[in-house]
């Protein structure tokens, strides 16, 4: 398992490259713990798109992290979602929690916008 | 041999050892040429069951996974099976979102997966003895093993 970490502004990004399962998905807890430690961050992006394989742990991961950043009032988005995937994903229950988005830009572009009216909405 | 087509793999319950399993299992269903959904599909449910059986069956100790798998016709069946602790409420383990480890971000959706993915998931199971997955998936795409 490849885990690529990226930071922009108040958002990481990691891109994950192999097969995601229980095996596996300790790393990538590991991984966005590290990086979250600074509470700046407020996006988590999840690209997908180099995961050849996924089963319920990585629910579980995705779960998780979703609680972390629900937690620092934060938001969370997936994106690049590949076929071998998707099915696992639609079954979770997923989609209905998290959005799904095509690209990592757009990801990025989306997230920035709610990030903005969220803030918005705090001033207030 | 019920089935002229069929093989056996023994693992220690060891997570390095799940992606082996579920490959093995794969490569072995090749045989009925199923489309990529289909070893996808397969892969999953294989990756469940085996996970089950290392974190749940063995907990902290490292015991014997052993799967069989036959081929019939169009058909793939693979029984997954432990010598674990078992599962004491079969119907609960069944439920989507049930998990008896949620502290390790476990999302509690196995069985559910197995059950979508597969055409046919049975289990038996007595506390303190160990549990036995088996799944059943027709593949429909395309040929048939030769039937003599």
């Amino acid at each position: 398992m490849e885990i690529e970490k990226l930071i922009c502004d108040d958002c990481l990004i990691m891109r994950l490259r192999g097969e995601l399962d229980h095996h596996q998905a300790e790393q990538v807890r590991a991984a966005a713990d590290e990086a979250l430690q600074d509470k700046g961050l407020q996006r988590l992006i999840l690209n997908l798109g180099g995961l050849s394989f996924m089963d319920s742990a990585g629910i579980g991961v995705i779960l998780g992290r979703y609680k972390q950043m629900q937690q620092r009032q934060g938001q969370m988005a997936i994106c690049e979602i590949p076929r071998a995937v998707a099915k696992v994903l639609e079954i979770s229950g997923i989609p209905r929690v998290i959005p799904f988005y095509k690209s990592e830009i757009e990801a990025l572009r989306q997230t920035a916008r709610g990030a903005a009216v969220k803030r918005r909405a705090r001033q207030r | 041999m019920k089935s002229q087509s069929y093989m056996k793999l023994e693992i220690p319950s060891r997570s390095d050892n799940e992606a082996f399993a579920r490959v093995v299992v794969a490569a072995f269903a090749s045989r009925l040429d199923p489309t990529l959904d289909e070893i996808s599909d397969i892969k999953t449910a294989v990756s469940e069951a085996v996970t089950n059986a290392i974190i749940h069956a063995y907990e902290d100790r490292v015991g014997l996974i052993t799967i069989t798998a036959y081929l019939e016709q169009n058909k793939l069946t693979v029984e997954i099976k432990d010598e674990g602790i078992g599962i004491e409420d079969l119907e609960m383990a069944r439920q989507p979102l049930y998990t008896s480890k949620p502290e390790l971000d476990r999302s509690g959706m196995g069985f559910t997966i197995m059950e979508n993915f597969m055409d046919e998931v049975k289990v038996y199971s007595a506390p303190g003895k160990g549990t036995t997955v088996v799944l059943v998936k027709e593949i429909r795409s395309k040929k048939e093993l030769p039937s003599s």
